[in-house]
């Protein structure tokens, strides 16, 4: 196999790409619907949908699905940093 | 470590292209030129801000009211913070030495991105314009003080968004210049330097840098935050529009705390080569030194809310950020403890540069413990927003990052310049320096244990001595940098010719003439050992 050939067999065709796409499509559904649920729902709708949403785009239409490990840790080295963050941070807005 | 002779390439300061001049000047992509760029324009911005600290100290000498109103006050103290912070310590030891001496210390010819190098002095140039117009435009200066508050700086009717805006400019200048760092020091080392042979200077140039790319673009969207709020009122930090102001001071601190770091871990990178050098020595704790300028880059970023113990923060908060805080002290103490063991029976030869560094560790410490004292929570809600504060940081950010920068510049003078000042002059403007700094800023402490706040315009009788007291120890401390500064402007014009290695130092630098060639090595030096081998050279 050529090297474009091996190249191109990595990598999803269309039908993967809609697919993500229609996911993505119904996950801004439920966070408009959670966001009529009242403040504390749509809260927690967004921090745990958006980063969902932005997962699935990374990974599929970023390629990260594709890349080696380096950059795989990478990403998780900068998702674990920003938890870190979120939760010092939280740990004020939580308990004021 | 092989050494060079003389190079048949001309000095730096000579002018070989078809650019002469200033205009050469203005278009170089030497990174020893972009280093004195950022020399000349940070001292003069420094020495504008300690004009303008002058006037502050003469305010509270109550005769002079006459002359400087509150609202003038207010503007004069921010205008002092921007200008000091973001226009030079912040960039200060990482701009110049860093620009440099990077690509010496581990045997390169220039930085990776020599154009993007240009680049980013020119966004710290145009961020330092911005600035200054943001003083005599719009609704006059700025008048929140350098932390720009929500929702005071939101409301304000002063020219708080031009203010905003040169930070937010200068940003990009610290975080261009944090790209090209780190890249140099992966893809530039010369053959044979491994991590663990780079000289110190470049483990706390590599740590900051890597602060500086992380931290400022959070304090650029914070910025911008309070730009659209103040034109478009979006509410994210106005409580009237059920906004958060608590978010803001989050925000600005989670970069505003490791921007201490970006201060202090290149001051403690220059002095980490003095010491060696002086004392005759290798270095105490390599590895030790090395490690603690990352852990304090790491750490140091989880601490930033103990700037808000007293804003109204949950006690969960208060309690974690408080431990936290204790924690960041024991890598700068690791730190403090390897380079007085360098100096432990070491061949001390006393010289500028080290009075310097030594005057760097002894007001380090005295900063850095009155910080320990902050970050226990019962003694801060007493002495928050006190001028116990303002003594603290000035301890911090002038006796550790200004006194260091200043044996940096007396350590790697003769290099840069190719000149030797006069010993004896230095010496003699360390006196006053050293005394009125003291009486300034340990004066400060005491009036803010008596209880005297901060950025106050008019003061209670019982706190007028100490304000006296402090402001004749202003008077005794620029007497002392003016003599300090006019010795080594005598000595760039009319100074003796130095050696090239006229302090016995065995890092790269002083393998090579000075002042250095264009493009620093004849030709890249192979290494083979670690920095600070002093006894096989026989010393």
């Amino acid at each position: 196999m050529s090297e474009h050939a091996e190249h191109a067999a990595e990598h999803p065709g269309y039908g993967t790409f809609i697919r993500i796409w229609v996911i993505l499509l119904i996950l801004t559904g439920c966070l408009v619907g959670v966001s009529h649920l009242g403040q504390t729902a749509a809260v927690w709708g967004l921090l745990t949908l958006t980063p969902l949403k932005a997962g699935l785009v990374f990974y599929y239409f970023m390629h990260l699905k594709y890349e080696g490990p380096l950059l795989k840790i990478v990403v998780l080295v900068t998702l674990g940093t920003l938890l870190i963050f979120f939760a010092l941070l939280f740990s004020d807005v939580a308990f004021r | 470590m092989s050494t060079h002779a003389a190079t048949a390439q001309p000095s730096y300061l000579v002018d070989t292209g078809t650019r002469k001049g200033l205009v050469a000047w203005l278009t170089t992509t030497d990174h020893k030129r972009i280093g004195l760029l950022y020399l000349y324009s940070m001292m003069t911005f420094f020495f504008v801000a300690v004009g303008i600290g002058f006037v502050m100290r003469l305010v509270q000498l109550t005769t002079f009211q006459k002359l400087i109103t509150a609202q003038t006050y207010n503007a004069l103290f921010t205008v002092h913070g921007v200008i000091m912070i973001f226009l030079f310590v912040v960039p200060g030891l990482p701009a110049i030495f860093g620009n440099f001496f990077l690509p010496i210390l581990i045997g390169a010819k220039d930085v990776s991105f020599p154009r993007l190098n240009l680049a980013s002095w020119y966004f710290f140039m145009a961020g330092a314009i911005l600035a200054v117009l943001s003083l005599f435009t719009g609704g006059g200066a700025p008048d929140t003080g350098w932390t720009f508050y929500a929702p005071f700086s939101l409301k304000t009717g002063t020219n708080v968004s031009l203010a905003v805006f040169a930070a937010f400019i200068l940003g990009f200048s610290s975080m261009l210049t944090g790209i090209n760092f780190i890249t140099t020091i992966h893809r530039l080392r010369a053959p044979g330097m491994q991590w663990f042979r780079m000289p110190l200077m470049c483990w706390a140039l590599y740590s900051t840098a890597w602060i500086q790319l992380l931290a400022t673009p959070i304090l650029a969207i914070t910025l911008a935050l309070v730009i659209l709020e103040r034109f478009f009122g979006i509410g994210i930090f106005d409580p009237a529009k059920g906004g958060d102001p608590l978010l803001y001071q989050h925000l600005f601190w989670i970069y505003s705390h490791p921007a201490v770091y970006i201060m202090i871990l290149p001051a403690m990178g220059a002095i980490s080569e003095i010491l060696p050098t002086f004392a005759k020595r290798p270095i105490f704790g390599y590895k030790a030194i090395a490690f603690s300028s990352m852990s304090i880059a790491g750490v140091g970023s989880l601490v930033w809310a103990h700037h808000m113990f007293t804003s109204g923060m949950s006690g969960t908060a208060l309690m974690l950020f408080s431990l936290l805080t204790m924690i960041v002290a024991v890598p700068s103490a690791i730190k403090v403890f390897n380079w007085v063991s360098t100096l432990y029976k070491g061949s001390i030869d006393f010289q500028p540069p080290l009075l310097f560094a030594l005057t760097f560790i002894f007001l380090f410490c005295i900063g850095g413990l009155t910080g320990v004292m902050q970050g226990a929570l019962a003694i801060n809600v007493h002495i928050h927003d006190t001028y116990f504060i303002v003594g603290h940081f000035h301890y911090v950010m002038f006796g550790g990052t200004g006194m260091a920068l200043f044996a940096a510049l007396l350590y790697w003078f003769p290099k840069m310049w190719g000149k030797m000042y006069s010993k004896k002059a230095i010496y003699l403007s360390w006196f006053p320096m050293f005394i009125g700094f003291n009486m300034l800023y340990f004066g400060m402490m005491i009036l803010g244990m008596m209880g005297m706040p901060r950025r106050y315009y008019v003061h209670l009788p019982q706190f007028h001595t100490m304000h006296v007291i402090t402001t004749v120890g202003s008077w005794f401390l620029i007497l002392g940098l003016l003599m300090f500064f006019g010795a080594l402007l005598y000595a760039i014009f009319k100074g003796e010719k130095a050696e090239d290695n006229p302090w016995g130092g065995v890092t790269l630098e002083w393998t090579i003439p000075s002042p250095p060639p264009l493009e620093n090595f004849e030709e890249i030096p192979t290494i083979t050992r670690g920095p600070y081998h002093f006894e096989q050279e026989g010393k």
